[in-house]
């Protein structure tokens, strides 16, 4: 406890985490990691010394009381950590602890001397400032009296903060939703918390990391989504505002693909704009898509498709059926479609995937169709989550993005309100594509909602759909209640006052 | 005769450490008189040497001789249990612990 107000950080390195953090954990002190049996708290561990190492040559020393130095040095080459090379640079030390041996009967009173010597020793021989020790439970399955074992830990977590490294401590809890840690640990490294959860929800894993405390300083609160990549490690998933705020600011218009929808958005989608397109199947969301797509390859722009609902052949052939040649484009390497069904992996890995996508390929376009497919493996909140995060990244590198969701979905005036709300904010325009009854035939309309300033047609047109595409005609005439969904023939003032956003046309 | 060859970790010259030293040398002489050999190592002075055996508490008296090592955590105030966990002779005698 220095005399200073504010606490320094230090950044993690971990993707995503010191966003969370804001900033990284306390610099010169230690944070305790707590999470159940799976929850990634000795990835988190060995990524924060690995992170140290690759963003700054910081060493780094490793207490392990678990898992053999042998198997974490094996487990971890996979993540791309030189492990034996660090200790061969001096950059990564064990202090190996593992319970590998045969128990020793405790006859009489002993304390945890020896430890705190080895630890003060190895940390001395690298100069590290940085030690990870996981995890804490297997001590108190080694030694019988809790007590001492808590009280000699907590003499070593004192030691830590006295020689002044930025540690993280690990520790299982018995439930997701109970004590801080299974042997009360928390009670001497009691500033600093962070908790890993690892929970199956509408039966799927969903991982999260929680900043519990902090002392004396800022952080986010709440639950974080992550994913563990086999690739990047842990990876917290930043959720828009997260990224530094940005104003959406280009006054340059792009094409649509359709002259008529160009029109109506009053001269073609802003080329930062994020737009989302809600219509039924059949509606014409797909072609609109690859429209969009064709316009882009027609200026030269470099597209990223991905689908969720269709193969890649029949991507292919819908294209070639609108006279778009998709393969010549994809050869020529201005095109991108990833066709995945969303059930292949979490929301989490699929907005890596996506992420990387976009920094390997910088597009101008991107396509997600549709959103509704992946509300087959997630909760509506995760992906609210998800659209948050994607559309963070998107900004950040001005590209015009289409995003589609059929109505049935969550991502619809249908939708409880404060979703419904939180979605509408986050999108520059809603295009939507209805059916309609009139005069006994089924019809389709469109309308155009713009959230930003811009002039457009708030008109209801009618829609149809031949072999050269998509043609919007005269605005629809008479009562409400196409974007609601009662149809034409409703008596007037039967509009459905639970579709605010829904613009009225003047009947 | 078998050679009995201990090594005791303890922590800097605590209490603890020195009740832990008498401890086993009174067993020992009263064991194993004339053939044994004692070497009480500091840990906080030789954590190479804390390291290498991977001691975590101390004090831990180790067994190296005769093999299988055996080692024992605490300051060793209960002598009969301590005797046994170290596989001691029962009294002084031509007859080396059995394992």
């Amino acid at each position: 406890m220095n005399g200073s107000d504010t606490i320094e950080r230090l950044a993690t390195g971990i993707s995503g985490f010191d966003q969370v953090a804001l900033g990284g954990l306390p610099r010169g002190r230690t944070t305790l990691v707590t999470g159940s049996s799976g929850s990634g708290k000795t990835l988190f561990a060995v990524e924060f010394l690995a992170r140290g190492i690759f963003r700054s040559g910081e060493p780094g020393l490793f207490v392990t009381f678990e898992e053999t130095p042998d198997d974490l040095r094996r487990n971890w080459a996979s993540l791309g950590f030189p492990i034996r090379q660090w200790e061969s640079e001096g950059k990564w030390a064990f202090v190996d602890a593992s319970a590998d041996l045969e128990e020793a009967p405790v006859i009489g009173a002993y304390d945890f001397g020896a430890l705190a010597a080895r630890i003060g020793h190895a940390a001395r021989q690298i100069s590290a400032t940085r030690v990870a020790v996981d995890s804490l439970d297997a001590v108190f399955t080694r030694f019988a009296d809790p007590g001492v074992v808590r009280h000699e830990l907590a003499r070593i977590a004192a030691a830590l903060e006295k020689a002044e490294v930025t540690a993280v401590i690990t520790a299982e809890r018995a439930d997701e939703y109970d004590h801080v840690s299974r042997y009360g640990v928390e009670e001497f490294v009691l500033d600093n918390v962070v908790i890993l959860r690892n929970v199956l929800a509408h039966e799927r894993r969903r991982r999260t990391v929680e900043v519990v405390k902090m002392r004396g300083a800022p952080h986010r609160t709440g639950e974080w989504l992550f994913t563990i990549d086999p690739r990047d490690g842990l990876v917290v998933i930043p959720l828009a505002f997260l990224v530094p705020p940005f104003a959406p600011a280009s006054q340059v218009r792009v094409s649509s693909g359709n002259t008529e929808l160009d029109q109506m958005c009053g001269g073609g989608f802003f080329k930062d704009a994020i737009v989302m397109l809600v219509g039924p199947s059949g509606a014409g969301k797909t072609l609109t898509c690859l429209k969009f797509i064709a316009a882009g390859l027609q200026g030269g722009e470099r597209c990223l498709a991905f689908t969720f609902d269709e193969s890649r052949e029949q991507v292919r052939r819908n294209a070639v059926g609108w006279g778009i040649d998709l393969d010549s484009a994809e050869e020529s390497g201005l095109l991108r479609i990833v066709c995945d069904y969303p059930e292949v992996a979490s929301l989490e890995d699929h907005f890596l995937r996506i992420r990387r996508a976009i920094e390997e390929h910088k597009p101008d376009r991107l396509v997600i169709d549709t959103l509704s497919a992946l509300e087959r493996i997630v909760s509506p909140r995760a992906l609210l989550d998800f659209v948050i995060a994607l559309g963070a990244v998107v900004r950040q590198h001005g590209i015009t993005t289409l995003f589609t969701s059929a109505p049935a979905g969550r991502f619809t005036p249908l939708l409880t309100p404060s979703i419904a709300g939180e979605v509408a904010s986050l999108t520059d325009v809603t295009i939507t594509l209805r059916y309609f009854e009139q005069v006994g035939e089924i019809r389709r309309a469109i309308a155009v909602m713009q959230t930003r300033g811009s002039a457009h047609d708030p008109s209801i047109r009618q829609v149809t759909i031949d072999g050269d595409g998509m043609h919007i005609a005269e605005p629809v005439p008479g009562p409400a209640g196409i974007l609601s969904g009662t149809s034409l023939v409703t008596q007037p003032g039967m509009t459905d006052p639970a579709a605010p956003e829904s613009p009225q046309p003047d009947g | 005769m078998t050679a009995y060859s201990f090594r005791l970790y303890v922590t800097g010259q605590t209490e603890r450490s020195q009740a832990a030293e008498a401890n086993l040398r009174a067993l020992c002489e009263s064991r194993l008189p004339g053939r044994y050999e004692l070497e009480v190592v500091d840990a906080a002075e030789r954590p190479g040497l804390a390291e290498e055996q991977r001691i975590l508490a101390t004090p831990t008296v180790v067994r190296l001789a005769p093999l299988p090592q055996r080692r024992v955590i605490g300051d060793l105030s209960d002598h009969h249990r301590a005797a046994y966990a170290l596989g001691l002779p029962e009294r002084p005698g031509p007859d080396p612990a059995r394992g």
